[in-house]
């Protein structure tokens, strides 16, 4: 029973906690759409985790991850009468074996150059998108049709709430095993010293290419969730401006912390709706609460306060 | 003295009555709640920024008349930033939270599909100020829309192209939605107009040089006249390299380049460019007679009172959404959205900024080829042609 009640288990009972106990104070349809986008930006933000605080990597491509799960979903199901699960699994497929393919030769580069590479890779599929009109609909974007599976249409916002919500729950279970396992130890001795790393025997590229792919496959997933969710996308979803959003939410919310990744993402999908009130004055508040945060809570949110907290009950106890 | 308590007594009653019929007028007299979606900031704020001073201005101007059927008309604009996906957030929050009795927005073609489904299933009347003809073919039932489409710019040029007697078209285009519908409905509308494309060129987004796409155009057999599709900084670059490599043949721009920054942008190379635009933008020079001169000259002075900067053509298309509802509302007699639905399908007549707008249950934009009037830009401004 005590293993049940480690620190980690803890915090997956308080996110399924959370989720389970919101509809309850959520008034309306649109409190539910901001949920939902909170789910699925987690989602992604928890997979570009592993990759950022864990493996010590940077992607600014993972927008173009994102976009190809969602086109895949909305082009698949649309033109070509799949059924949504399976072009969802075919994007993953695509994307795992496309990120597996180039991640050999990207995660060679180390720092700048690594950032580079992802950013080079996201502005690609960005551009394919917005060219190829007759495949994508170009800059205007196409529909989507709704989800279907098992003769059920996911519809509405509280269905969508329900499978959202669990979806992100079950990937921060898997990156918490993950990251607790000896991949997980494997990846942050990589993270700590490449070179050490590799001295005692740990595969260093091997590594790098799996959490790699882990994050782009979870990303193109929350990517085609999304798409049949909006019933609309269009090639923004994979612009730089979105790949930055993402790596800005994990580390606002606190690198190496899957629960910081969650909360991260909750800011930032939730603070451009609180701050309409500002009109004008949207973006500069924006970028002012952005600025306030690393520089006063310089390791992300939920880092810095769970260390404040745990000196205050030392402080406490002594 | 002892007659002061029960005067207390009085003097509360009244206020009580007073309190209770105040109640009474305010649920009577409750708002009229419109919701706007704009790109105020990003790529399309040069169209969503005067369509949101537009809504503003005369929002105001309403309520200091007294409002809509005796009813304050309260607006609530959010900015998308040009993002379509933002634009769906918004819209939900506009039905769900604010709750109001008709949205008017989406300035570009996509932010305007990607809420189409939401408006339809939550049933809003819902005015789309973008120009995409997709938006309205096929009709659906709470979708309309004020812009003019490419397809009648096109037509209205090809008009003028034939009757000077040019029948061998050039034709280069963006990449953006506008600019992709515009050449696909001029290569469906030329051979029924008698006109042959002898060149079709593209450009990507962000080009800055286009004079290989022009050279090649230059060098088509027999090419008589030459057509830009597209709108934003490309049409100024695009005038510019037709001057520098002397194409030599009438340049036709469309409606997308009817703002003064088109001019200004293209540094004197914009002269000579022919486009056809909606009358606002040549308001001094309409005679008397011409239907719409009351109206724009009306608009053209509110705005530039109060923002003290020159109109575009932009913020007539929020002019013509604003009124065509509010027309509506008033003719409904409230704000019962099925009824304000059905009477904005029945515009019939209006005389806006855009055009003269006649709707009916097949066609939810309500403009012809005649709302367009068709200008040449001649030292460093708009002239009318006949």
């Amino acid at each position: 029973m005590a293993s049940l009640w480690q620190p980690r288990t803890g915090g997956l009972l308080a996110l399924a906690g959370v989720v389970a106990g919101l509809p309850l104070i959520l008034p309306n349809a649109f409190y539910y759409d901001v949920a939902i986008l909170v789910g699925i930006n987690a989602t992604v933000c928890v997979g570009l985790n592993l990759l950022i605080g864990y493996a010590g990597q940077i992607s600014l491509g993972h927008a173009g991850f994102f976009a190809l799960g969602a086109y895949a979903s909305a082009i698949l199901t649309g033109d070509h009468g799949w059924p949504p699960l399976a072009a969802l699994a075919a994007g993953a497929v695509g994307v795992g074996v496309l990120s597996f393919v180039l991640a050999q030769p990207i995660l060679k580069l180390k720092g700048h150059y690594l950032a580079m590479g992802t950013l080079g890779l996201g502005i690609i599929i960005s551009i394919v998108l917005n060219q190829e009109a007759g495949l994508t609909g170009g800059p205007d974007g196409m529909p989507v049709p709704s989800l279907r599976a098992l003769g059920h249409t996911v519809a509405g916002e509280h269905a969508w709430y329900a499978l959202v919500g669990l979806v992100l729950i079950v990937s921060v279970w898997l990156t918490l095993n993950l990251i607790d396992s000896p991949v997980g130890r494997a990846l942050q001795a990589v993270h700590g010293s490449e070179s050490a790393a590799a001295l005692t025997g740990v595969d260093v590229i091997r590594y790098k290419v799996l959490v790699f792919v882990v994050s782009a496959v979870l990303a193109s997933l929350a990517g085609s969730l999304f798409a049949h969710y909006a019933g609309f996308i269009t090639p923004a979803e994979a612009s730089f401006a979105r790949s930055i959003e993402l790596v800005t939410m994990v580390v606002l919310g606190g690198m190496a912390s899957t629960f910081g990744a969650v909360v991260g993402a909750a800011v930032l999908t939730i603070l451009p709706q609180a701050l309409t009130a500002f009109q004008d004055f949207k973006m500069l508040v924006f970028g002012a609460v952005l600025m306030g945060t690393m520089i006063f809570l310089r390791k992300g949110l939920v880092p810095t306060l769970a260390g404040l907290i745990r000196n205050r009950m030392r402080s406490g106890r002594a | 003295m002892h007659a002061r308590p029960s005067f207390r007594w009085l003097i509360a009653a009244f206020t009580i009555v007073a309190l209770a019929a105040s109640a009474v007028t305010a649920s009577a007299a409750e708002p009229i709640r419109l919701g706007a979606f704009l790109a105020v900031t990003g790529k399309g704020a040069f169209l969503g920024d005067p369509e949101k001073k537009t809504l503003e201005t005369y929002v105001e101007k309403v309520n200091g008349e007294g409002g809509v059927l005796g009813r304050k008309v309260e607006l609530i604009v959010y900015d998308t930033g040009s993002e379509a996906k933002e634009a769906l957030t918004f819209v939900k929050r506009l039905i769900e939270q604010d709750k109001v009795d008709a949205i008017i927005g989406g300035t570009s073609t996509g932010e305007t599909m990607a809420v189409i489904r939401e408006v339809e299933a939550a049933a809003v009347p819902f005015i789309s100020l973008a120009g995409g003809a997709e938006i309205v073919e096929p009709v659906k039932k709470w979708v309309f829309k004020t812009p003019h489409t490419d397809r009648l710019a096109v037509e209205k040029l090809f008009t003028d192209m034939k009757a000077r007697g040019l029948t061998k078209i050039g034709i280069l285009s963006g990449p953006g939605g506008f600019d992709k519908s515009c050449r696909t409905n001029a290569m469906a509308l030329a051979p029924a107009k008698g006109l042959a494309i002898v060149a079709d060129e593209t450009h990507g987004a962000g080009d800055t040089d286009m004079t290989p796409q022009l050279t090649r155009i230059k060098g088509a057999p027999g090419l008589q006249a030459f057509l830009y599709c597209g709108f934003g900084a490309p049409t100024s670059i695009v005038a510019k390299n037709v001057r520098q490599i002397g194409l030599g043949v009438p340049h036709y721009q469309t409606h997308g380049s009817a703002s003064m920054s088109f001019i200004q942008g293209a540094e004197g190379a914009a002269e000579g460019v022919r486009l056809p635009a909606a009358a606002l933008l040549v308001v001094d020079q309409l005679p008397a007679d011409h239907p719409q001169k009351a109206v724009a000259t009306a608009y053209r002075d509110a705005y530039t009172e109060r923002y003290k900067e020159p109109i575009s053509t932009f913020g007539g298309h929020a002019y013509d959404g604003l009124f065509i509802v509010l027309e509506a509302i008033k003719r409904a007699g409230g704000t019962d959205k099925a009824k304000v639905r059905d009477e904005i399908e029945k515009t019939n007549r209006f005389i806006g900024a855009d055009g003269i707008f006649t709707m009916s249950p097949t066609d939810h934009l309500g403009l012809d080829t005649a709302s367009f009037v068709m200008v040449e830009v001649k030292d460093g401004t708009w002239l009318l042609l006949n």
